[in-house]
């Protein structure tokens, strides 16, 4: 890779890449997103690069491993080109098959293309696929087709094509009115408008400025930040290169967190790659301008996605937020004005410059503009990334997207916003999602972690879950959130143990609206999201729990009873194996019993259980 | 302490109070935790009191201030792993491995903690032992997989 001297440069050696790359060669893109990382894509493109080898194909196909295909729950992808064709849940063991069948013959391995849950329906393309058919892909465009440590295959697609456009073509406050003009928000959490966040900054008039890229992703159930870093890393580093001119800052940072060490070693990747191409440094592409980026590594804690804590992090101290005003736009990082954006804000950056604001407002709502990333899990049949125009239906996202809930259960509920959303009930499934209309529901849009719900989750337990969470993560430092995370889980403790009382629910009440105008950051604030929302839409089940001492998801452990049925169990022993305080007894080959006294009703005999015979009331 | 080992770390840095927190990182990597006299040093060259350290280290989930086991073996306990049977997963190596959550076993071979979600939320149940990842963890399964790590 050269170093860009100019944009002619860049230009000539842009021309050049796409001549000499032949759209015919076939291509294997094997997936190595989150998803399918785990179930083994390593060891099947390990399998291609001996299969190829072996039937001298190595020079004439390209085999690449890339970021998310988005149907993460039909993992391992792999995507073949030029015809287009996707298969799923590809095992080592499938590989020599679609070399023979595919690569060579030009035929179709049928039994590992897509099948359509309720239809059977067999699909080969990824455009055939329900799943992607209502989608918009603008930020994860490029993550199937790329390698995402090639900075060649960044500049084929156009990379860096919007930081010429911006350096050379338009003034600070152009690039910072389009930003403006195309309505983006924050894809953080909060939704505040990014181009009015970078005015601020930039009218400080301080000769000394950052930029920040808020990788630290730290709502449970959400993993689009995290796809993005390790799938299109040079997307997020142009748009915080874009940013940096746009304020006139020299410096920035993108702080991840420290559960995503590929992303990391990505990021690092593609930073030196910018900086050998001279996209980093001083003087890029000699428009005398200088601006670098460095890594910030997280050290584990929930609080320091908050912007102030981030900042306070960087700075080497523990993550403790501090009370706003004033913004980090005004003092942030070592007390300069800073812009801090998530990761996914930054990544529309560069789509914005290149295709214009007008085009990217055409997209969404009134309110809310471009698409956002969600995170389709739990209780659907098509887990996996998508993104959507704003205003989709969640009925859009959970049904025809993610294909329904599995085995003819119930839909239940929909949590978004992570930790500080709430639950959002089946009366608002056509509910269009935006900033706006998730607020008006007591939720919010979060970054954007959508967790399906069926009718074997327990809503209290899901508030509990959340109250826990939130409780251990608290850095202490104002008291209404730290004391009223602590009484909030303690009365969760009494009504799942059956200790609940009616007073119960209107004492949470009054502490959620303690908390929430009296909170010093958006964690003690917002906690009070997922009580509410379920005291309002699931308050049925509070009562269940409190009068019945009943969980009817069977859910909350202490309030359940397990019993093994004589009549269906074969004395196995896998259970008696399993129970750690050994509880269940009986001679082998005959029905075992659960000592009642004994049982921590962990239900560990239920799950290992293959015939069925642990009852669970 | 191996004066030579630190200074492998330290030389990377200029030095400065906010470099501490890289500086720990590469350390707890390094070494698996903070050891005390490494910890000392570290205060003494980037000039931060220890006290600062102290609530740094403890602050931080990723630090420890005892040695961990030559395993780690993290349950996710995300919301998606929550709702599909992470915390009997947790169950279950805890009493597999004789450790509670946050601690290591007698023969030092397996640390146990729980975290809060590892982005491979479509994969729920996940658990990592080391750097591998584990999908759709299943009780059944977890007797395997610990046997490729008990020597
Ligand atoms: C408790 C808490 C946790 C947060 N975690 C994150 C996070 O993990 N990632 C993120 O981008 N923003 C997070 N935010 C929001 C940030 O404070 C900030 O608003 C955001 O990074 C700004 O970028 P945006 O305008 O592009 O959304 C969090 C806020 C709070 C109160
Ligand atoms: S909730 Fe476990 S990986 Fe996300």
């Amino acid at each position: 890779m050269p170093k860009f001297e100019s944009i002619d440069h860049l230009n000539e050696y842009r021309r050049q890449l796409r001549a000499r790359r032949d759209p015919s060669q076939p291509q294997v893109l094997v997936c190595a997103g989150p998803g399918c990382l785990p179930l083994g894509s390593e060891e099947v493109a390990q399998a291609f690069r001996a299969q190829l080898e072996e039937k001298g194909l190595s020079a004439q196909v390209a085999l690449k491993t890339s970021g998310c295909h988005g149907l993460c729950a039909r993992g391992v992808r792999v995507l073949l080109r030029p015809q287009e064709i996707t298969y799923q849940k590809v095992t080592p063991a499938d590989v020599p098959e679609i070399v023979e069948t595919t690569l060579v013959g030009g035929g179709v391995v049928e039994r590992l293309l897509h099948e359509e849950p309720e239809t059977h329906a067999l699909c080969r393309h990824k455009g055939d696929i329900p799943f992607y058919r209502s989608q918009q892909a603008i930020v994860l465009r490029k993550l199937d087709v790329i390698d995402p440590e090639s900075l060649d295959d960044y500049l084929a697609l156009g990379g860096y094509r919007s930081l010429r456009k911006a350096f050379f073509e338009m003034t600070p406050d152009e690039v910072i009115e389009a930003v403006e003009r195309s309505g983006l928000r924050g894809r953080g959490g909060g939704g505040f408008p990014t181009g009015r966040k970078w005015r601020i900054c930039r009218d400080t008039g301080e000769p000394i400025k950052f930029v920040i890229c808020n990788g630290d992703e730290g709502d449970p159930g959400a993993f689009m930040d995290r796809a993005v870093m390790e799938g299109d890393p040079h997307a997020v580093i142009e748009g915080m290169i874009i940013g940096a001119y746009a304020i006139g800052a020299r410096r920035g940072y993108i702080y991840v967190r420290h559960e995503y060490p590929l992303a990391v070693k990505r990021l690092q990747l593609a930073i030196q790659q910018a900086r050998e191409a001279g996209f980093l440094g001083k003087n890029i592409l000699r428009s005398g301008f200088d601006f670098d980026i460095q890594i910030s590594q997280g050290s584990g804690a929930f609080v320091c996605g908050e912007e102030t804590a981030l900042i306070a992090s960087i700075e080497g101290h523990i993550g403790e937020p501090m009370p706003r005003p004033p913004y980090p736009a005004v003092s942030g990082l070592f007390g300069q004005p800073t812009i801090i954006n998530n990761v996914e804000t930054w990544a529309n950056v560069p789509e914005i410059i290149n295709m214009g604001p007008e085009w990217f407002a055409a997209i969404g709502t009134e309110g809310s503009k471009g698409t956002k990333i969600f995170s389709l899990v739990g209780a659907v049949h098509h887990s996996g990334l998508v993104e959507v125009p704003m205003g989709t239906t969640l009925r859009q996202i959970v049904f025809d997207i993610g294909g329904g809930i599995p085995g003819g259960r119930a839909f239940k509920a929909v949590q978004t916003g992570g930790p500080s959303g709430g639950c959002i009930p089946a009366e608002f499934l056509d509910l269009p999602v935006d900033y706006d209309s998730l607020q008006q529901v007591g939720s919010i849009m979060g970054s954007g972690g959508l967790i399906v719900m069926d009718e074997t989750s327990c809503m209290v337990d899901v508030a509990r879950y959340f109250i826990g969470f939130l409780y251990e993560e608290s850095c202490g430092k104002c008291t209404p959130c730290r004391e009223g995370l602590k009484q909030l889980k303690k009365i969760y403790e009494d009504i799942t143990y059956g200790r609940g009382e009616e007073k119960h629910l209107t004492l949470m009440e009054d502490l959620c609206a303690v908390m929430a105008s009296a909170s010093i950051c958006g964690l003690g604030q917002s906690a009070v999201n997922p009580v509410l929302s379920t005291l309002k839409y699931f308050r049925h089940e509070y009562e269940a729990h409190i009068r019945d001492k009943k969980c009817p998801a069977l859910v909350c452990r202490p309030l359940l009873k397990y019993t093994i049925d004589p009549e269906t169990c074969t004395g196995c022993l896998a259970c008696v194996r399993e129970c750690p305080v050994g509880a269940i007894s009986g001679l082998k080959k005959e029905a075992q019993e659960i000592d009642q006294e004994l049982c921590i009703k962990c239900g560990l005999c239920y799950e290992v259980c293959q015939f069925d015979a642990v009852r669970r009331e | 302490m191996d004066a030579a080992r630190l200074e492998a770390i330290l030389s990377r840095y200029e030095g400065e109070p906010y470099d501490l927190i890289p500086v720990l990182q590469e350390i707890q990597d390094n070494y698996g935790y903070l050891p005390k006299d490494e910890v000392k040093e570290v205060a003494r060259r980037l000039n931060v009191p220890l006290t600062q350290i102290y609530s740094v280290a403890t602050f931080y989930k990723m630090f420890s201030l005892i040695p961990k086991g030559r395993h780690q073996v993290k349950v996710c306990l995300g919301t998606t792993c929550h709702l599909k049977g992470g915390p009997r997963l947790v169950d279950s190596l805890s009493s597999r491995l004789g450790v509670e959550v946050g601690y290591t076993s007698k023969d030092g071979q397996f640390s146990l903690e729980t975290v809060g979600c590892l982005g491979s939320c479509a994969q729920a149940p996940v658990m990592m032992v080391d750097d591998k990842y584990f999908a759709r963890v299943t009780v059944d399964k977890v007797p395997k997989i610990l046997k490729l790590y008990q020597s």
